[in-house]
C-alpha cells in the first residue's frame, strides 16, 4: 500500500522536474544559443540594460559624492618656479639670481600634492563610482541606505545569484566546451579556404556565446575601420574579457604565453584551427624572437590580424598607460581600438593582486552586466622620421581621446615595480638648466 | 548630474581607532569644511596603507611614483615621521598635511596689502625651513644648504659651482654674521613672508584638512 501511495507523487514530481528542465533548456537554446550561432540579437540584453538604468535613476540618484581633491593646469617646472619667485620677490627679475631659497617650495608642493592624490596609484584599483549601483562590492562608503534601497539590493542579490549566475555559468561552459571540441575537429581538415572559413565561424560563434555568458552589451562604432589581414590591432587593456569582446566581432590571431591547466587546453586546441601565436614562458623574455614571430605573421597576408595589448597589464579603464614599443617596431599597419566600459553595471577591471582568475570571473558573472563601447579607429602607420616610441605615443593619444580616458606616460609596470631613476634625473636636469642657464646669460652680458 | 550632496561618511569605528582622543563630532565642528574632505583623505590614507595595519611606513610613501621621482621626495617623506619613528598613523598624517592649508577665499577678499595671519604662513615656511635644517638646530648651515642643493640638481652642476651658489645665498641672507641662516633670516630672504605659496589663479585647490587644532 505504501508503494502504491508514493508512486504517483514521485511520478508527478519527476514529470514536473522533467518539464521545467526541458522548458528551461529550450528557452536557453532558442533565445541565447541559436542567435549566438547566427550572430543575430533579439534585443533582450538592451531591454535589460534600459530597465536597470531606470531602476538606478529612480531609486539611487540622490547618493552621489564629490570626488576631486586637486585640480590644476599643466605647467612646466621653470614656469612654476618663476611664478613662486615672482610672488615673493619685489626685486627686478631681469637680474634674477640663479638660486632662490623659495625654489624649494616647488618641489615641496609637488611632493605634498602627490601624497594627497597622484595620477598613477589609483589606476591599479577599481574606479570609484559616483553613485551606488546596488552591488555590495561597490558599496564602500554609502552608509545612508534607506529601507527601499535595502529591499532593492536584496532583490538584486536573489536575481543575480539565483537566476543570472547559474544561467551564465551554463552558457560559459557551453561556449568554452564547444570551442575546444569544434576547433579540435576542424584541426583535422586539410589547410585551405574551407578550413579558414569554418575556423572563423566556429571562433565567432563560441565567442558570441561567451559574450552572452557575461551578459555583455557591446556597442561597436565605426566598423568600417575593422582590422584587416596583415595588420596589428592594438587596444587598451582592462581585463581578459577584452579579448572576448573584440573576438566576437572579428577574427584575430591571439598572442600570448602558453598557460597550464584549462587555459592551456583551450589555447592548444585553438591553434589547431587557425594560427595563433603562443609563446613558451622561456621565449617570452627573448624580445628578438617575439618580434621575429610577429613580423613573420604579419608578412603573410592570408593570416588574420594580430591582437595585442601594448600596456602589458590590466589598467582600471580610467586611463591609458605607456604602450610598450615592441609591437610598433614591426612596421605594419596598426589598427587602434578603444574600449570603454560603463562601470555602473559591473566593473570589469581585473585587479590581479586582489583576485585570481576564477574569483574574477565569478564576480563578472554575478554583476548586473558588462556594458561597453568599442571604437574602431582609422588605421595608422609609422611616419617618416618618427621612431617607435613616438608612434606608440601617437596611437595611445588617439585611443585615449576616443575613449575619453586620461593619457598617461607612466608605465603600467609600476603596478608591481619601482619607478626608474631616470625620471628623477630629468627633473634635476631641468632645474639645473634653470640655475646654470642664468649664469651663462650673465657671463655673456 | 545635478545633485552633489555629500553622503559619504566615514565609518565612525574605524576613524575613532585612528584618533582615540578626539571624537569625530568635535573635529567636524571645528572646521568650516565638510566631513567629506576629511573622509576623502582618510580614504587616501587607507589606500596607501598596503599592510592594512593603520599606519604608513616610508615604503608606502615611496610607492607613489610622482613622489619617488621628486628630488626632495625623501626629505618630504621624513617630515611625516616624528623623531626616530618609522610608522605614521592617520593623526600624524593629517597634522603634517595641515601645514599646507591654503588661504581661504574669505581671507583672499580682504585687503591684499594687509598681512596674512601669521600662523598659517609661518607654518608653511617652518615646514620648508625644516626641509633644509636636517639637524634641527634652528640654523641652516652651509653644508645643509649644499645637501639640499645637491638633491635638487643631481649630477648636473659641479661642486665648485654649487659651492659658490651656496656661498652667495648665505651671504645675501645672513644678517648676524654667523655664516648660517636662521628662521628669521630665512623668511626675510626674497620677501618670503609675503610669498604666495600656492601661486595664483591657475591653481584651484579644492580641499585640504584643517587640523591645525590638533596640536601636541
Amino acid at each position: 500500500y505504501f508503494l502504491l501511495n508514493f508512486n504517483p507523487f514521485d511520478n508527478l514530481l519527476c514529470i514536473l522536474l522533467g518539464i521545467s528542465f526541458t522548458v528551461w533548456f529550450t528557452l536557453l537554446l532558442v533565445f541565447i544559443i541559436v542567435p549566438a550561432i547566427f550572430g543575430v540579437s533579439f534585443g533582450i540584453r538592451q531591454l535589460y540594460m534600459k530597465t536597470l538604468l531606470k531602476i538606478f535613476e529612480v531609486s539611487v540618484n540622490h547618493l552621489s559624492v564629490c570626488t576631486a581633491i586637486i585640480a590644476k593646469e599643466p605647467t612646466s617646472l621653470e614656469e612654476e618656479i618663476k611664478e613662486i619667485r615672482r610672488s615673493g620677490s619685489n626685486r627686478d627679475l631681469d637680474h634674477a639670481s640663479e638660486f632662490e631659497m623659495s625654489d624649494i617650495f616647488y618641489f615641496c608642493r609637488q611632493g605634498v600634492e602627490s601624497i594627497m592624490d597622484d595620477e598613477v596609484t589609483k589606476r591599479f584599483s577599481a574606479e570609484e563610482l559616483e553613485s551606488w549601483n546596488l552591488l555590495t562590492r561597490s558599496n564602500y562608503n554609502f552608509q545612508h541606505i534607506s529601507l527601499r534601497l535595502t529591499v532593492l539590493w536584496g532583490l538584486g542579490v536573489v536575481i543575480r545569484y539565483g537566476f543570472l549566475l547559474p544561467l551564465r555559468v551554463t552558457l560559459a561552459f557551453t561556449g568554452v566546451g564547444l570551442l575546444v571540441v569544434l576547433t579540435s575537429i576542424i584541426g583535422f581538415l586539410p589547410n585551405g579556404r574551407m578550413k579558414n572559413f569554418l575556423s572563423e565561424q566556429v571562433h565567432l560563434m563560441c565567442y558570441r556565446i561567451c559574450v552572452r555568458a557575461l551578459t555583455a552589451i557591446i556597442t561597436y562604432h565605426d566598423s568600417e575601420n575593422k582590422p584587416k589581414n596583415g595588420g596589428i590591432c592594438v587596444a587598451n587593456h582592462t581585463s581578459p574579457i577584452d579579448v572576448i569582446i573584440l573576438a566576437s566581432d572579428g577574427c584575430y590571431a591571439m598572442v600570448g604565453q602558453i598557460h597550464g591547466g584549462l587555459m592551456g587546453v583551450i589555447q592548444k586546441s585553438m591553434v589547431k584551427a587557425c594560427p595563433h601565436i603562443w609563446f613558451e614562458r622561456s621565449e617570452v623574455k627573448d624580445r628578438h624572437l617575439v618580434a621575429k614571430r610577429l613580423s613573420d605573421h604579419v608578412e603573410d597576408k592570408t593570416k588574420l590580424p594580430i591582437l595585442i595589448f601594448p600596456e602589458g597589464t590590466c589598467i582600471n579603464n580610467t586611463s591609458v598607460m605607456m604602450f610598450k614599443k615592441g609591437s610598433f617596431e614591426i612596421g605594419s599597419t596598426v589598427y587602434p581600438v578603444a574600449i570603454k566600459y560603463d562601470p555602473r553595471f559591473g566593473d570589469a577591471f581585473w585587479n590581479s593582486s586582489q583576485f585570481g582568475m576564477v574569483n574574477y570571473l565569478l564576480r563578472m558573472m554575478s554583476s548586473w552586466a558588462i556594458v561597453c563601447s568599442v571604437w574602431y579607429l582609422p588605421p595608422m602607420t609609422r611616419e617618416e622620421g618618427e621612431d617607435a616610441v613616438q608612434f606608440a605615443n601617437r596611437v595611445k593619444a588617439a585611443i585615449a581621446r576616443q575613449g575619453g580616458l586620461v593619457d598617461l606616460l607612466w608605465d603600467g609596470g609600476l603596478k608591481r615595480g619601482k619607478v626608474k631613476d631616470t625620471f628623477k634625473e630629468e627633473q634635476q636636469k631641468l632645474y639645473s638648466k634653470m640655475l646654470v642657464g642664468t649664469q651663462e646669460d650673465r657671463s655673456r652680458s | 548630474n545635478g545633485s552633489k550632496s555629500v553622503v559619504r561618511t566615514l565609518r565612525p569605528e574605524a576613524f575613532k581607532s585612528m584618533i582615540p582622543t578626539i571624537p569625530v563630532t568635535n573635529m567636524v565642528c571645528f572646521f568650516a569644511v565638510s566631513h567629506s574632505q576629511i573622509t576623502r583623505l582618510y580614504s587616501r590614507f587607507t589606500s596607501l596603507d598596503k599592510g592594512e595595519n593603520g599606519t604608513l611606513s616610508r615604503e608606502d610613501f615611496q610607492r607613489i611614483p610622482e613622489l619617488a621621482i621628486n628630488p626632495l621626495g625623501d626629505r618630504i617623506i621624513n617630515a611625516f615621521f616624528p623623531e626616530g619613528e618609522d610608522q605614521v598613523n592617520f593623526r600624524g598624517f593629517m597634522r603634517t598635511l595641515a601645514h599646507f592649508r591654503p588661504i581661504e577665499d574669505n581671507e583672499k577678499n580682504k585687503d591684499p596689502t594687509a598681512s596674512e595671519p601669521l600662523n598659517s604662513r609661518t607654518n608653511k615656511l617652518l615646514f620648508a625651513f625644516q626641509l633644509y635644517d636636517l639637524d634641527r638646530d634652528d640654523k641652516i648651515s652651509r653644508d645643509e644648504l649644499l645637501q639640499v642643493l645637491r638633491m635638487m640638481v643631481g649630477v648636473n652642476i659641479s661642486d665648485e659651482q654649487l659651492g659658490s651658489i651656496a656661498d652667495r645665498t648665505i651671504q645675501e641672507a645672513d644678517q648676524n654674521g654667523d655664516n648660517s641662516i636662521s628662521f628669521n633670516e630665512f623668511i626675510k630672504v626674497g620677501n618670503l613672508q609675503h610669498i604666495n605659496v600656492w601661486a595664483g589663479d591657475h591653481y584651484l585647490i579644492l580641499s585640504y584638512i584643517l587640523l591645525s587644532v590638533l596640536q601636541d
